[in-house]
């Protein structure tokens, strides 16, 4: 149980801050009110421009003042007001009684400094201790966060750590001091969700035993789900609603919280008709990719990034391929687009073995298979008009500039944009409306075989759903085989039919979404479910 | 780390071997007839021919390549036309000077750069950023004898207090003499080098200043001071040292040049009297020389990385 | 209007229908481009006009010797009487045309071999191996043999400072080749079909002009100052062309007599160099922010 003492620790009251001029609106954030308690966990929750980071890097004072300036409200830490604070008195808070944790942990210690050190660094600020004493209480403060081996980890350095023993230290360094409150800033956005898990519960257990309020941004209502105490919602720089964990996620009021809520997708798969077994689109076997050479002075380091990828994808069906980073499934893609070329095994698309093919035999068969990348804002040429990059595929199979043209106006129409549009530059669209782009230029080929390489990971939420659903629709209209590579397990729930789950190069388990997904059978698929943050919550529809 | 030491001491035999054969090349694929050239305006054809004779130009290229390649291993940078002294010889002759010219100018170039590079960072936007940039663009902008004139003019014909030209060696006049004659030579030819390092210091603290570790740093309530000199240093440093060691190009250009301008008895000045001598195989081997001694140091700085970055170490 | 369209409207972040400010605009703002650029148009008019304007330089005029500026001869006269004004005008036209015959040459070869080193794997290692030992040759020492080799005229000046500008540019076009091929737009066009011909032109080499616009720039003012050097050290451009580096090594010898033969050339050179570099840094500022860090 948590118990909320009286005095918060953190208490916003209409806290605004301008934006330099230029930009997009006024404000960064505008009228912020919200409070935190001892003990209490509260999440700030939404997409991106929301204004959340701001909030966060303002409490901390991180900004400097002279590009985003705080111009009304207060920020109190345990009823003292931040704004009036000079720098000065900012630093000696800064690590003592406020503490963060950021999003990226690899690039968050400094590579050249042990990560004992960046720990003790703290206590070097702001406490008078020997240095014996200090290292003493850095490496307690190593075993309370679950590191192993802390005395020898001390000497390492970060580039020897692995990303969720990175962001431990993070925590460990947050914590070290005691500080009542402690923000993290999308902490667990970067971590595999295995990693996630444990880093999650992690903050939950010394939140619990320190008393420590803690500032959590997400933009992962799963996240939410797992861990708020209550939750507050942000859009555009204001808060729109704030509420009680299960208020917000069963019961929001606003209708951007409705929205957004209703957009997150449900681990559930739907129950979906068996399908007649339709012509087989595409199909690799025995797909094998190995990076790497036994060096002639080094013991080489071969990376199996694929091995013995058997698959199989059917006219008018969506196969996913689930799995963390490095687990391969991007390599798959890859191979089968021939974006890189196999090591060994089979790639037949149309009946053909594409997998050795040479460029210039291969060229005809690119038509057939089409792929959408994840990152919207380089998948886009931004020299060229988003016309010129959609006419550019079907141009080179022999359509003139007229027809292509014209196939292009009418696929910007299917993917929900204005066909004037054709005459704008990638960076005149906003980052669904570049995956929208994206999609079209793909459809423009007519292909039979369509590959979402992570193509909505990129996006909010809100904007994922949306595209989620365009990606769903152009399937059943040119019936086509789309082949859905992801590490979100929510999504895949919903998109796919069947689903393949890779673990290290290795198909792991394979099946219909809903039978894996209600009977998990290999430990690393059920290990993958249970990390699912938010699984057991029902989310408002 | 052993392993990336072995890889980078083997990584510069390709160097060295282009540099050899390039040479190699530029005498015998050089427009019209080197030999002629060299000879001069007023060469009798034995005169060329002698020439032809001497640089080994008539036989097969594949016996010149032995040649060469035996020379080079046993370590002979080849012999002087006219004097028919060997290279090594004359470099060991005038190296001193050169020597401790490059090092005066080393040292007083990254006290001063360095520490202006990072102040310019530190405080970036403010005057002394701007004149740092100013400085830089205008060092790299004169010409290194142009300079040296100037400070002949300004100090030693105006002011009188520093002498026009000359070198004296440290071991026969003393440390101070030495000094008050290397003055002017080092503040000459350190001005481009300054700019330069002064310049790519900035950049590289600056960018390292918007690391996110330095960001932690700050919400670790370090102060700005610290964290430029615990944290954005040390990672400059890598690249910092980097630039010193590209910079030794420069340096040894403007090393000719400089002790032309003050008359200094170094290798610098060999290259020119080789020149005006047309002694080709002084000038090439003094091409050799330089190079070898350019690859070297960039080596020892490659492996200096080991010291400064655990990445490499472990 | 289908469900999508409605959807993309929603979902529609206010980007604006702003258009670009055009790119002359933007480089007109910047004051170093205007300021450095005025400059230089500057010089460029007058050497090219200035020849019709002046005394001849090669008058010879035994009697005027070393005089200083004065009214009659504003930059005053050399050792053999001959108006140093006018010979700085002259050497100016020598200093542009070497500086711009470099800078073009220098990064057309470099642009090839760039191109080739990123996209075709063998000869990536042989070329970047031989710029690396070309680079490790101080420059001016691989000029003066090159010139000492092939005899000095104003091609082979050009030539001997091009050779070692080149390794500088290939890395340049190199690193842009090699960041350009992993971007996602690349890879769609491959899976598109687009053959590599067309892929070189409409994908990699448009986001090489800007770079390499800017290190135009930096090798005209580089060249400038090696060609003046090499004159210096009469291992340049022969003497009967009044060049600045030629000018004021001759200047050498009065020195202390008459500084300003070395002087007056130097200036301009100085200060001709230095507009070339701030029009560098002014454009590299205005093109792409982003290069800033590579150069």
């Amino acid at each position: 149980m948590n118990e909320i003492s009286d005095t918060p620790v953190l208490e916003i009251k209409g806290l605004s801050v301008l934006l330099p001029d230029g930009a997009d609106r006024e404000f960064a954030i505008e009228e912020v009110s919200f409070s935190i308690g001892r003990s209490e966990i509260v999440c700030i929750v939404g997409e991106s421009g929301s204004g959340k980071s701001v909030t966060a890097f303002t409490v901390m004072g991180l900004i400097p003042k002279k590009d985003l300036v705080p111009v009304a409200g207060e920020i109190l830490l345990h009823g003292e007001n931040l704004l009036g604070k000079s720098d000065r008195q900012m630093r000696r808070l800064r690590g003592k009684k406020m503490g963060m944790v950021f999003q990226e942990p690899m690039t968050a210690l400094n590579p050249v400094i042990k990560v004992g050190d960046q720990i003790a660094e703290i206590l070097e600020i702001h406490a008078n201790m020997s240095a014996s004493a200090r290292k003493k209480r850095v490496i307690e403060t190593m075993e309370d966060v679950s590191l192993p081996e802390p005395v020898k980890m001390y000497n390492s350095y970060p580039h020897q750590l692995s990303g969720g023993q990175r962001q431990r230290i993070m925590i460990a360094m947050a914590l070290v001091l005691e500080p009542g409150l402690l923000i993290a800033d999308e902490p667990t956005t970067a971590l595999d969700v295995t990693t996630q898990a444990e880093v999650l519960e992690l903050i939950r257990d010394i939140q619990a035993r320190h008393g420590t309020g803690v500032m959590f941004i997400t933009h992962d209502f799963g996240v939410v789900a797992d861990i708020a105490d209550r939750v507050v919602v942000m859009q555009n720089g204001k808060v729109v609603e704030q509420g009680t964990r299960d208020e917000i996620l069963s019961a929001p009021s606003h209708p951007y919280t409705k929205m957004l809520i209703g957009s997150v997708p449900s681990l559930t798969p739907p129950v979906r008709p068996i399908p007649e077994v339709a012509e087989t689109a595409l199909e690799a076997k025995a797909l094998n990719k190995t990076y790497g050479r036994v060096g002639f002075f080094e013991k080489g380091r071969l990376v199996k990034a694929a091995q013995n990828v058997e698959l199989i994808l059917r006219r008018g069906e969506t196969l996913g391929v689930v799995g963390e980073s490095g687990s391969g499934k991007s390599t798959v893609a890859r191979c089968v687009v021939r974006l890189i070329d196999p090591t060994s095994g089979d790639i037949n698309v149309a009946g053909t073995n594409i997998a050795q093919m040479a460029e210039s035999e291969l060229r005809a068969y690119r038509q057939k298979i089409q792929i959408v990348f994840q990152d919207p804002y380089r998948s886009l040429n931004p020299r060229r008009t988003v016309g010129q990059s959609i006419v550019e595929g079907p141009m080179n199979f022999g359509l003139s500039g007229t027809e292509a043209q014209s196939r292009a106006e009418n696929l910007m129409r299917i993917v929900g944009l204005a066909p004037e549009a054709l005459t704008r530059f990638p960076h005149q669209f906003s980052g669904g409306q570049r995956q929208r782009i994206c999609i079209a230029r793909a459809l423009a080929m007519e292909p039979r075989v369509l590959i979402a390489d992570e193509a909505v990971s990129a996006l909010d939420v809100s904007v994922q759903a949306q595209v989620l659903r365009l990606l769903q629709d152009v399937r059943e209209r040119y019936d086509l085989a789309m082949l859905f590579i992801t590490h979100d397990l929510r999504v895949a729930a919903q998109i796919c039919d069947r689903i393949m789950v890779m673990q290290r190069g290795v198909v792991v388990e394979e099946g219909r979404t809903s039978e894996v997904y209600a009977n998990p059978q290999h430990p690393y698929t059920r290990s993958l479910l249970n990390a699912a943050p938010g699984r057991e919550t029902n989310f408002a529809r | 780390m052993y392993l990336y030491i072995l890889k980078r001491v083997l990584s510069t035999i390709p160097v060295v071997v282009i540099v050899v054969l390039f040479v190699f090349l530029m005498l015998r694929l050089a427009p019209g007839d080197p030999a002629a050239v060299i000879a001069g305006d007023y060469a009798t054809a034995e005169d060329v021919e002698r020439i032809r004779e001497q640089l080994g130009l008539n036989d097969a290229i594949p016996v010149q390549m032995y040649r060469w390649i035996a020379q080079l291993g046993s370590g002979d940078l080849g012999t002087a036309i006219f004097s028919k002294l060997p290279v090594t010889t004359l470099i060991g002759q005038r190296l001193e000077p050169t020597l401790l010219l490059s090092l005066t100018t080393i040292v007083f170039t990254v006290l001063i750069a360095v520490p202006l590079g990072t102040l310019a960072a530190y405080k970036a936007g403010s005057w002394i950023d701007r004149f740092v940039m100013l400085f830089s663009v205008a060092g790299f902008s004169v010409p290194v004898f142009v300079l040296g004139y100037i400070l002949i003019y300004v100090l030693a014909m105006q002011l009188q207090i520093l002498p026009v030209q000359g070198y004296k060696s440290p071991f026969e006049h003393g440390f101070w003499v030495f000094l008050r004659h290397m003055v002017l030579p080092t503040m000459t030819l350190s001005v481009i080098y300054i700019a330069l390092i002064a310049r790519m210091t900035r950049a590289s603290v600056q960018e390292i200043l918007q690391e996110d570790y330095v960001r932690t740093a700050r919400a670790k309530g370090q102060s700005e001071f610290k964290i430029l000199m615990r944290h954005a240093l040390r990672n400059a440093a890598v690249p910092i040292v980097t630039v010193i060691g590209l910079g030794i190009a420069l340096m040894i250009g403007g090393v000719v040049v400089t002790e032309s301008v003050y008359n200094i008895p170094g290798l610098g000045r060999l290259v020119l009297d080789a020149v005006l001598a047309r002694d080709y195989p002084v000038i090439q081997g003094l091409i050799l020389f330089f190079s070898f001694v350019y690859i070297l140091i960039n080596l020892l700085i490659d492996l200096s990385y080991t010291f400064f970055d655990p990445r490499i170490r472990y | 209007m289908t469900d999508h369209a409605q959807d993309a409207i929603m979902a529609d972040a206010v980007l604006s229908e702003h258009e670009d400010p055009s790119l002359l605009a933007g480089m007109l703002n910047n004051r170093a481009i205007f300021w450095g650029g005025g400059l230089l148009i500057l010089f460029a008019l007058i050497a090219a006009i200035g020849p019709f304007l002046t005394l001849d330089p090669t008058e010879l005029n035994p009697i005027k010797r070393l005089k200083s500026p004065s009214a009659e001869a504003w930059f005053g006269s050399d050792f053999l009487g001959r108006d140093i004004f006018s010979r700085v005008i002259y050497g100016a036209r020598v200093s542009l045309v070497v500086g711009i015959a470099v800078a073009l040459i220098s990064v057309g070869i470099g642009l090839i071999l760039g191109l080739v080193a990123g996209y075709v794997r063998v000869l990536d290692a042989v070329i970047m191996r031989t710029m690396d030992g070309l680079m490790s040759i101080p420059a001016i020492l691989l000029a003066i043999a090159l010139i000492s080799l092939s005899g000095a005229t104003l091609g082979t000046v050009i030539l001997a400072i091009v050779i070692p500008e080149v390794p500088r540019v290939v890395r340049l076009v190199r690193a842009v080749v090699l960041t350009v091929r992993e971007e996602p737009y690349v890879e769609a066009a491959i899976a598109a079909g687009t053959r590599l011909p067309l892929i070189l032109k409409r994908h990699i080499l448009p986001n090489t002009i800007a770079p390499l616009i800017v290190q135009a720039t930096y090798v005209c003012a580089s060249a400038m100052l090696t060609e003046s050097i090499l004159g210096f050290l009469g291992a340049g451009i022969p003497p009967e062309i009044p060049s600045w580096g030629n000018i004021m090594s001759e200047g050498r010898t009065y020195f202390q007599i008459s500084p300003w033969i070395i002087f007056f050339p130097g200036i301009g050179l100085a200060l001709t160099v230095l507009a070339v570099n701030i029009v560098g840094d002014g454009l590299r500022d205005t093109l792409d922010p982003r290069i800033a860090r590579k150069i």
